[in-house]
């Protein structure tokens, strides 16, 4: 059985299909709008979204765009998606420090997900907040500045 | 020192993205004066007061507007690039959060320059109060007329569109960013033809950074001749500067052109955290060759004064190192990120910006040689100078290879067993 998208999702990729002269463009917004659906980018998500832009448009060419861009999570990352920066600027006010202890916290490593599927720690390169370093990005937001305490105070509060 | 704060005169108010308050400090003026006179007179403006693109060419803006074809039937689009993502680069951020109405009477103004009735906001997926902000202003833009249809009757239309990037810095390149709104892999496109003539749906379009949109309603508001007169001579104006690394408040400053770098971290950055010597200073992004602290004190923050130190304003991060910063471990960082960021559409650039980061981490590890350090040399002068399609791998080699020449007593003391390896295996500069 295919994927079915929500009726206010069908909704609004028809108004994205109405917005650009040509509909191709909608596969970077579909995209987004099947992750915010399902957490992540599946193939059957990526076919109906195919099959909602229509011809010519493809699965291949979705998947090849789904695959280019790193926002798109290819597999399911846990409730909390922890992203630190660990570009130059980020490392030289101590990200890497913070990385292990953010480590530490979970007891997992980089990349992984904690048992409990709660926490996805990964290392992603520059978030543009160099000048607020060390920082990390959980799910929509940014979190600047980061001390350790103030790290454990947000690992508590979404406990 | 003071900042000289043109753009970013009202940032800090609490109320700074709303529309009312906007229009209580001459927002929308400038857009209003440009709906009342000829595109070709807007043009001229722009062109006179010498604003040259904020994005990291600096390219005189008003010459880019002047490239559009007047006489071809198709459409004309306008690109705002809020794809903001080189390391060290965070000034747009704050006016997109900030002051996105700002942004939004730069576009209309310079859509009615090229004659373009629809346009584009291409921001950087990861900045979600980013994207909520710039929607609510577009929307109240809307609600009150300066969008849509007969823009406050003059007959002009400009609709603009919100839209997300995906997590690709290459999508900050024009051509890469213009293939990304037309749903495509962010691969940049050869150029010639140029966007001017053939960009989003093969129709002429401009693409301009954040800030340069936010500089426009000041030139149009207070005239050319104003704006001509801040700055040095070729660098006119202010620019905003994003620093970042050992400095005691990093952030945002918005500073006259041709200020000298020290005054910048000194002063208004509080000078150096913790108070250690200053090591070095990459003055535009991680793109653009590193200073040693002796060349800092005779550099200025203009277009010139960093040429003549064969350096860049580039995207105007300011990334100030202190001493005991490991280079080796920050070059090897920047590295990794080209290497993470390369589009895979070249040779030199998919494999070199690749292999520079693994040699690089070899000699972090106390695993490399000097013929590995040669090695990044020799693959540096092939991945440079017209041999991709876009300046990614060319970015690269400024973030590696200055650094790596002036600071080679770093490098050179991670190597391991130097002199036996030397004696094994050749040099290979100058391939």
């Amino acid at each position: 059985m295919s994927y079915q998208f929500s009726s206010q999702s069908v909704a609004r990729l028809d108004k994205l299909l109405e917005m650009f002269p040509d509909k191709r463009s909608v596969i970077l917004p579909g995209l987004y709008l099947l992750q915010k659906e399902r957490g992540f980018v599946d193939r059957e998500g990526m076919e109906a979204l195919a099959d909602k832009i229509g011809s010519p448009i493809s699965l291949a060419q979705v998947y090849g765009v789904a695959t280019f861009y790193t926002l798109y999570n290819k597999k399911p990352v846990g409730k909390y998606h922890i992203q630190i920066c660990g570009t130059s600027s980020c490392y030289m006010r101590g990200n890497d420090k913070l990385e292990k202890h953010i480590c530490s916290r979970l007891g997992i490593e980089l990349g992984e997900t904690t048992p409990d599927k709660k926490f996805t720690l990964e290392e992603v390169e520059c978030l543009g907040a160099c000048g607020y370093a060390p920082m990390v990005q959980i799910n929509d937001a940014y979190y600047e500045n980061l001390t350790f305490e103030k790290m454990d105070e947000i690992l508590k509060d979404l406990t | 020192m003071a900042e000289m704060k043109i753009l970013t005169k009202f940032i800090d108010d609490p109320r700074s993205n709303e529309l009312e308050f906007y229009e209580s400090v001459h927002g929308y003026d400038g857009m209003k004066k440009a709906l009342s006179i000829a595109p070709e007179e807007i043009i001229e403006i722009v062109k006179k007061s010498g604003l040259r693109g904020r994005g990291g060419a600096g390219f005189p803006t008003g010459l880019k507007w002047s490239f559009i074809p007047k006489d071809i039937p198709k459409p004309k689009y306008l690109i705002c690039n809020a794809d903001e993502g080189e390391p060290g680069t965070f000034k747009d951020r704050k006016l997109i959060e900030n002051l996105p109405h700002q942004i939004i009477e730069g576009m209309v103004i310079g859509a009615k320059a090229i004659g373009a009735n629809k346009g584009f906001f291409y921001i950087r997926g990861e900045f979600n109060k980013g994207i909520d902000s710039m929607q609510k202003a577009i929307d109240e833009a809307y609600a009150k007329g300066y969008l849509g249809k007969n823009i406050l009757g003059s007959g002009f239309d400009f609709d603009l569109v919100l839209y997300a990037g995906a997590g690709a810095y290459i999508c900050g390149e024009e051509t890469a960013l213009i293939n990304s709104l037309e749903g495509r892999r962010g691969h940049p496109r050869l150029k010639p033809p140029f966007p001017a003539v053939s960009g989003l749906y093969r129709c002429p379009t401009v693409v301009n950074n954040v800030e340069t949109f936010s500089t426009v309603p000041h030139i149009l508001d207070k005239g050319a001749d104003w704006y001509s007169k801040i700055g040095t001579e070729k660098s006119p104006g202010t620019r905003l500067f994003s620093v970042s690394g050992h400095v005691k408040r990093p952030g945002v400053y918005e500073i006259e052109l041709g200020t000298p770098l020290l005054e910048l971290v000194n002063d208004l950055c509080g000078g150096m955290l913790d108070d250690v010597p200053l090591k070095a200073v990459i003055p535009g992004g991680s793109s653009v060759p590193i200073l040693t602290a002796e060349e800092c004190k005779t550099a200025n923050m203009d277009f010139e004064s960093m040429a003549a130190h064969k350096t860049m304003l580039g995207s105007g991060a300011v990334i100030v190192i202190g001493e005991g910063t490991d280079l080796v471990e920050t070059t090897y960082r920047f590295a990794r990120f080209y290497a993470h960021e390369s589009c895979g559409q070249c040779t030199p650039c998919r494999e070199g910006t690749h292999w520079v980061r693994d040699l690089l981490h070899k000699i972090r590890e106390g695993e490399g040689t000097s013929a590995d350090l040669d090695l990044i040399l020799s693959l540096a002068r092939n991945m440079e100078g017209g041999t991709t399609i876009c300046p990614l791998s060319d970015a690269c080699v400024g973030a590696v290879r200055p650094t790596i020449l002036k600071f080679k007593h770093e490098f050179e003391a991670r190597l391991k067993d130097k002199a036996g390896k030397e004696e094994q295996i050749p040099a290979q500069t100058g391939v």
